[in-house]
Formats: C-alpha cells, sequence, structure tokens
C-alpha cells in the first residue's frame, strides 16, 4: 500500500510543474490589456500607460516572467490582485473554506440520496420505482441550475418563508472567523440559533449544487449495480440463501462501487472549482464567482494563482479516490 | 429573518455594542469592495463601501445634487488669479478607533497633506503601498495640476495651482480626496502592517467600519462623535452582498435587506404595484452615446452627421434597449448636471428629411461600420441591441451599417484610434458632478486620439470650455456651458442616445433616503420609521 501511495504521488510533481505552466499561459493568451481594461472609458496618457506597465512588471519577458513567478509559487507568494492589491493566498483563503463546506454538504446530501436510489432502482429494474427514479434523473441532470434555484427561493424563501434568501447567517450573529466554516464557527461562537442558522442557509444552496451529482452518482449506481447482480457469484451467493440484502449491500454494492467512485471524485473536483451560478445567485463567497470576475478583468495574479490552487485541489480529490479504489479493491494495489 | 426580529435582537450584537432602540439599515448591495481605500480604486461599489460611510472630504457633494458644500472644510477662498485655494478646517473633528488604533489628536492640516502626498509624491512611504496605482489622482490630472499643498497652520491649508481651473473644487469632493489620518497611517507603518489603511479604514465620517467577510457582509456602527450633530440616524448599518438583481428583490420583498440598487428593468413595475416597496426614481449622471468619427470622410461634414442622427428611432431604443429605465438624450450632458440647456430642441426623429438630407449632400450608397460594446453599462445596457435597432433605422434611410465588436480592452483601445473607423457606441458616467468633466473630457481637443471617440476638435468650442475651466464665477460657467451644448447640437458630432433612469427599490419604513446623481448610495441621513 505504501509503494502505491508513493507512486501515486510521484504523478503529481510533473502534473504540477504543467499546471502552473498551463494556468500562467491560459490568461495571456486571452485578449485584452489588463492596464486598459482598468482604466475603462476614460483612458489613460501613453506615459502612465509605461509606468503601469513597468509596475506590473510587463516590460519583461515572457520566459523571465514565468520564471518569476515559478520561484515565487515555490516560496509560497501567488502575487497581488491587480483589482484589490490584497495576495492572492489570502483571498483564496478567505473565500474557499465557504465552498469547501457547500461543496461538501452538497456531494454528502448526493450521495445520501443518490447511492440508496440507484441500489433500489437496480434491484427492482424495470418497475415503477426504477422508471420513476431514472426519468427524475434525468430531469434532474438536465435541470437549468439558474432557474431551479430561483424556484426553489421564490417558493421557500419567499412563498412559505421557511429559508432564508441568500447567504451563509442571518445578519444578527456576528462571530470571528475561526474555521471559515459557518456549521463549525457558529457553535464554536457559543451563540444560541447560529449554528440553526447556518443550517438553514445551507438548506436551498445544498440541494441546488446537489441535484446534478445526485441524478448522476443514482444512475451510475443503477447501471453498476445492474451489470454485477448479472454475475454468477450473486446467483450463488443467493443459492447459497443469503438474505437479499446481504446480497445487495454487501456482495453488489461493493463490486458495483468503483466506477460510482469515480463518478464521486469527478464530481467533487467539478463543485471544488466553484459552482459560480450557485454562488452568485445565494450569496455564497466562494471561489467560482471570484476567479469569474478575476478573468473579466483579466487580474493576472488571481486567475494564476487561482488555478493553481484550485488544480491542486482537484490532485488531492484524484488522489484521494485512487487510495479509495485501492481499499475497495485489493487486486488495484497488488498490480502495483 | 425578518427585520423586525432583526431589530428586536439587535442586541444580540455584542461586538457592535448596540443599545435596546438601536436601529440596523440593511443594504443588499451589488458587489464586493476592492478595498477600503478609495484613492486606490475607481469604482462606484468600492465608493459605496468606502468613501461614503466611513469618510469626509474637505468639501462634499450635497447628497441629491451636484452642489458641492462645505466638509471638513468650514469654508475655502480662491485667489483672484484662480491659482490658490485657502481652505480654512473644522476644528474639533474626531477620527474613529479601532482595535489597533486609538487617535491621539482631533483632525488637522497634517491629515489633508498626507492623504494628498501619498498619492502625489513617490518618496512618501504609503506612495507604493498596496501597489498603489492611485488612478482617479492621475486621472483627473492632479499631478499636473498642483505645484504645492502648503499647510499655513494647523487648521488651514494652501493649494496652489499651475494653472486656473475652476471644476478643482468639485475634484476635492471626488472620493479620491477622502481624508485619511495621518496619525494611523504613521502607526501602521511603525507596526509593520501598513495595508491596514486599505483593510480597517479609520476616517471622520458617519459611520465607524467594523468587519468585512469577504463576498459576504461589511458592517458599521454609527459614530457617536459625528461632527455633523443628529447624523447619522441609524446605530448598525450592514450591506449584505448579494450580486443577483432577482434575488436582491427577494430579499427586499423577504424583508432581508431595506434598500437595494440596480433592479432588473423587467421587475421595476411589480415593484412599482407593490404595496411592500417604494421606487425612488432619478435620471443618472450618464450620457450614452453615438460617436461619428469627424476626421474621416464623409461624417467630418456635420449635415451628413446631423442627417443621420435625425434618423435613429431614440423611443425605440428607449423601450427596447432600456426597457423603459431610459430618457431620450438631447445633450451631451445629463439633466441632474447644472449648466443643462433644457432650451435645446432636439433633432426630429424624421427619416424622409434625413434621406434628402443625404441627398442633398451628394451621399449615396453610403455603409458604415458602427461598434457594439461589449459590456453592460448604465448608459447602455445592451449596445449588440442598440446597434442592431440603428442598423434597421440607418437602412431606412439606405446606409448599410455593418456591426462589429471587440474584447472590451480591445474595444476601447481600437476605438480612441484617430483614423478609427465608423461610429462607436460608447458613454459616460459623470465622476465629479462638473460640466468640464464631460464636456472637456469626452469632446475637447486634448481627448483626440483617446476619450473623445468623435475625434472632433472644433475650435469655437474649445475656445468656450476653455473659457469655462477658468472661470471661478458659476454663473458665468453656466452660461459659457449653455453656449457650448449649442454649438454641440449645431455640429452634431455624437448622435446623444440617452440618459439612464436609476431606480432605487427601498422599503416603506424607509426615512430620508436620497438618490444621489453621482451614483454614490449614501446612508447618512436614513432613518427607519417604527
Amino acid at each position: 500500500m505504501i509503494r502505491y501511495l508513493l507512486s501515486r504521488l510521484l504523478t503529481f510533481l510533473p502534473t504540477f510543474l504543467g499546471v502552473t505552466l498551463i494556468s500562467f499561459a491560459f490568461i495571456r493568451v486571452l485578449p485584452g490589456d489588463p492596464i486598459i481594461v482598468m482604466a475603462g472609458e476614460r483612458g489613460l496618457t501613453e506615459e502612465r500607460y509605461a509606468e503601469l506597465y513597468r509596475q506590473f512588471g510587463f516590460d519583461q519577458p515572457l520566459p523571465v516572467q514565468f520564471w518569476n513567478y515559478l520561484t515565487g509559487v515555490l516560496q509560497g507568494d501567488l502575487g497581488t490582485s491587480y483589482v484589490t492589491k490584497r495576495p492572492v493566498w489570502d483571498e483564496f483563503f478567505a473565500l474557499f473554506p465557504a465552498t469547501l463546506e457547500l461543496s461538501l454538504c452538497a456531494i454528502v446530501f448526493a450521495i445520501a440520496i443518490g447511492l440508496p436510489a440507484g441500489v433500489i432502482a437496480a434491484v427492482n429494474r424495470g418497475k415503477l420505482f426504477d422508471r420513476a427514479l431514472m426519468s427524475t434523473a434525468l430531469v434532474g441532470y438536465s435541470m437549468p441550475i439558474f432557474w431551479w434555484a430561483l424556484l426553489l427561493i421564490i417558493v421557500f424563501s419567499g412563498n412559505l418563508g421557511w429559508t432564508p434568501v441568500s447567504g451563509r447567517m442571518d445578519l444578527i450573529y456576528y462571530f470571528p472567523q475561526v474555521t471559515g466554516f459557518m456549521l463549525i464557527d457558529s457553535l464554536l461562537s457559543g451563540q444560541n440559533g447560529a449554528f440553526a442558522s447556518a443550517v438553514r442557509h445551507l438548506i436551498l444552496p445544498t440541494i441546488v449544487l446537489g441535484t446534478i451529482p445526485l441524478a448522476v452518482i443514482a444512475r451510475q449506481t443503477r447501471s453498476a449495480m445492474l451489470e454485477v447482480l448479472s454475475e454468477d457469484y450473486i446467483r450463488t451467493a443467493r443459492a447459497k440463501g443469503l438474505s437479499p440484502l446481504r446480497v445487495n449491500g454487501l456482495h453488489a454494492l461493493r463490486n458495483a462501487m468503483i466506477p460510482v467512485i469515480t463518478v464521486i471524485g469527478l464530481s467533487v473536483g467539478t463543485l471544488l472549482a466553484g459552482a459560480i451560478l450557485t454562488e452568485t445567485i445565494f450569496s455564497w463567497p466562494g471561489i467560482g464567482k471570484w476567479m469569474v470576475d478575476s478573468i473579466f478583468r483579466r487580474d493576472y495574479p488571481v486567475v494564476q494563482g487561482g488555478l493553481l490552487l484550485i488544480a491542486s485541489m482537484v490532485m488531492v480529490v484524484n488522489l484521494t479516490v485512487d487510495i479509495l479504489y485501492g481499499l475497495i479493491n485489493p487486486k488495484i494495489r497488488a498490480r502495483k | 429573518m425578518k427585520l423586525r426580529n432583526l431589530m428586536a435582537s439587535a442586541g444580540m450584537l455584542a461586538l457592535i455594542g448596540a443599545g435596546a432602540s438601536a436601529q440596523t439599515l440593511v443594504y443588499c448591495s451589488e458587489g464586493s469592495p476592492e478595498g477600503f481605500d478609495p484613492a486606490l480604486y475607481t469604482a462606484g461599489t468600492t465608493f459605496d463601501a468606502s468613501s461614503h460611510p466611513v469618510y469626509n472630504r474637505l468639501v462634499e457633494f450635497e447628497t441629491g445634487t451636484t452642489n458641492v458644500v462645505p466638509g471638513l472644510a468650514e469654508s475655502y477662498e480662491v485667489s483672484d488669479d484662480g491659482l490658490e485655494y485657502t481652505f480654512k478646517l473644522r476644528q474639533g473633528v474626531k477620527f474613529h478607533s479601532n482595535d489597533r488604533f486609538t487617535p491621539g489628536r482631533d483632525f488637522n492640516a497634517d491629515d489633508v497633506i498626507f492623504t494628498f502626498e501619498r498619492q502625489w509624491k513617490a518618496d512618501n512611504p504609503y506612495n507604493q503601498v498596496s501597489g498603489g496605482t492611485w488612478e482617479y489622482f492621475n486621472g483627473m490630472s492632479m499631478p499636473d495640476l498642483i505645484a504645492s499643498i502648503e499647510k499655513v497652520d494647523d487648521y488651514t491649508v494652501k493649494f496652489i495651482l499651475n494653472r486656473p481651473e475652476a471644476p478643482f473644487i468639485a475634484n476635492m469632493a471626488m472620493d479620491f480626496a477622502s481624508i485619511l489620518s495621518a496619525e494611523y497611517a504613521d502607526a501602521m507603518l511603525a507596526a509593520g502592517t501598513p495595508e491596514m489603511l486599505n483593510q480597517q479604514p479609520v476616517g471622520t465620517g458617519p459611520f465607524r467600519f467594523v468587519a468585512y467577510q469577504k463576498d459576504a457582509v461589511i458592517r458599521y456602527q454609527r459614530n457617536a462623535e459625528y461632527w455633523d450633530a443628529g447624523k447619522p440616524k441609524v446605530e448598525n448599518l450592514v450591506f449584505a452582498i448579494t450580486p443577483d438583481a432577482s434575488v436582491r428583490y427577494q430579499k427586499l420583498k423577504a424583508g432581508e435587506c431595506h434598500v437595494m440598487p440596480f433592479p432588473n428593468p423587467a421587475d421595476v413595475q411589480a415593484m412599482k404595484d407593490d404595496p411592500g416597496i417604494t421606487v425612488l426614481e432619478q435620471e443618472g449622471l450618464n450620457v450614452g452615446y453615438l460617436a461619428y468619427n469627424s476626421k474621416i470622410p464623409p461624417f467630418d461634414n456635420p449635415k451628413v452627421r446631423k442627417a443621420l442622427n435625425m434618423a435613429i428611432d431614440k423611443q425605440a431604443i428607449i423601450d427596447v434597449v432600456f426597457q423603459g429605465s431610459g430618457e431620450a438624450a438631447k445633450n451631451p450632458i445629463p439633466p441632474t448636471l447644472w449648466s443643462y440647456n433644457d432650451a435645446i430642441v432636439d433633432d426630429p426623429y424624421d427619416p424622409e428629411a434625413a434621406r434628402a438630407m443625404l441627398a442633398e449632400e451628394g451621399i449615396t450608397g453610403l455603409s458604415m461600420k458602427v461598434w457594439a460594446m461589449p459590456v453592460q453599462r448604465p448608459y447602455n445596457p445592451n449596445a449588440r441591441r442598440m446597434a442592431e435597432l440603428i442598423q434597421a433605422d440607418f437602412a431606412a434611410i439606405g446606409v448599410g451599417v455593418e456591426i462589429v465588436s471587440y474584447e472590451w480592452g480591445e474595444y476601447l483601445e481600437r476605438s480612441s484610434s484617430v483614423d478609427r473607423d465608423g461610429a462607436v457606441l460608447l458613454g459616460w458616467t459623470g465622476d465629479n458632478g462638473d460640466p468640464d468633466n464631460f464636456l472637456a473630457v469626452l469632446l475637447g481637443c486634448d481627448g483626440v486620439g483617446g476619450a473623445n471617440r468623435a475625434q472632433w476638435c472644433y475650435q469655437p468650442f474649445e475656445d468656450v470650455i476653455q473659457k469655462a475651466k477658468i472661470t471661478a464665477d458659476v454663473a458665468e460657467r453656466t452660461a459659457l456651458y449653455e453656449e457650448a451644448q449649442v454649438i454641440f447640437k449645431e455640429q452634431a458630432p455624437w448622435a446623444t442616445i440617452a440618459h439612464s433612469v436609476v431606480f432605487m427599490p427601498v422599503r416603506p419604513e424607509v426615512e430620508g433616503y436620497t438618490v444621489h446623481p453621482l451614483g454614490g448610495h449614501i446612508f447618512t441621513d436614513v432613518s427607519l420609521a417604527e
């Protein structure tokens, strides 16, 4: 297992370097000059342009700029945003906990409902439940997020008044951010009702963000289960007289898990990159909107640094998925 | 959470220290501030969160108008040659305190000098802090304009200019001229945390900054020692950052906020019909225009430009592009700006006459480019759609139009070029409520190849605006700018399209809110009815 882990870790380095280069190049390939965008309709004089050009270091050749960026990254310095003038690192870690908290809730929600639903559908293949579930999953998968979120807000926040419209916490609660996770910070604050408020604020965004992963997980679980259920050893297990729960839950599900975990891993990776629509609609202070705004403003340090950090997170998730494969299927770790 | 509960439980704001009867005003702002030092930035969203609540300036814009009134300076005098501005400072004005800093003295001349020198002098220790590019200080040509700033005594400061410039006093009311504490700056420099000036602002303004959670909430508390007695009215001010306009509307309806800016134009009618919402409105301090390139034939001929202007159906544009949240423009400056010449009659929409005028000038089979901006602006919410309407209008008089567009940075750069092809859709939002800020910046000879997209340098117009620039008397300046607008109308370097109308939906319990023509959202005078 340790050798397996090491071999996975070694693939990290070239990927990391590649991501650094791509994130650096990507934003510079786009047309649009950050200085001109910053000046807007007013424009600026040639002398002023030249001054800012030097200040931002654009007068250096690209390889030198990249080298400066790379050595900065290796020393933990991702540069400073052109717009807010704050270190990219600080901005990222002010926002990332919000994205992480919401992503985790969404994926837990998706797994908690999607996985059992997929199993039940597979076991009851062709019956009403199966067909109803699969058509619902198709609807969920093709749901326009923006419309779905507004619909939920109008019904549950507007008409029924059950959930808050947006934000992470009622404004009456005010406490310092310790971890950046509202669920934890609200408990640490010791303020009555703060935790409940954090939960209430999470409900709608979790549902909206979890809808597509839920549908994907349910469908993937169902098809993986169907494949496994037709195997000989399942027939043997049934013939031995094992209870259906034991057959389906233990023998079948465990073997159906590999493709399901792959899908879950991919979903987590996507969610961590920030859910721009969900974050915008629910005024959720995460990294999705931050990245998109920065691309429009051609805020080079934020875009390249943010991409690098997000890619690193996704690589960590992939590594976790690889480790899980090894845990579930001994054949995989033995091969290495 | 309903506001009633919010107010009832305001006492829970332990850190904010609210009293039992404390009122909390919640503003659903449209975006996050870039920082809290206004001189570093140019965005209105940033100014709403920094210069308006936290700071004051030597002179201020009276809320709701573009008139300049005393602020931290009780009065000022201008020398006869227009080169010296002497400000008498208000005494006994206190700066805010926070957990890093408690002021040891009142506001005085040192604060004024620090405020400007850090933006101006490269050897000021704060000149490079936070990557300072001082966009507005430079953009308003302050380095060229100011010869020196002198401390006459603790409560008198003299600005000496290189040339007379009447708009200077309006510049002093702009956000970049917000007065910071020199004492706080020194303390933060000594502590090795100079960036705190931008992150934990200390000013003399109506509200004290408490905390900012990035992209989520900004909290302020009433400045109990505010120099303008009796203000502000509410104890706590909270900005709940809500980027989506539909969600802001839902929050306003649900009572999660009291005031929201920038509604969707499509929602405005429903808001007006809702008894739980009051919609305030005013024309914005902006203009959207189509600028011909007056250096290139046939657009160098004023009659051709005039004919094209008469072919544009502005009312259709207001209905379709602005969905009613705009007003047809006849002058290059908006009606909320002083010296707006209301006596001017707009060119009629008359395609037949337009076609005849073109024929008279010998123009047949003309085809041209119309540039459509790739971004949304208050003065033009949908440039592509506007360009299509103009295309159809011009087609009706036999002029072919090709619509072009570029990425925003490219667009700004290419459209400035003197030999640019075709007519450009663009606009302007006023900075300082001075007509010079529209007429000289956008139509003066200095702007050719830059902000003057019509590349229009017309001496009779230039003479008038240059004279107005060095005239101190407001009545005289008004007459000059009115004359400039007449010349503009005759020469027609642009088709003036529209001024936006700003809508501000507020809850009925909100009292004393005034829509500010300069675009700021200001809560100093706002109170909440029980």
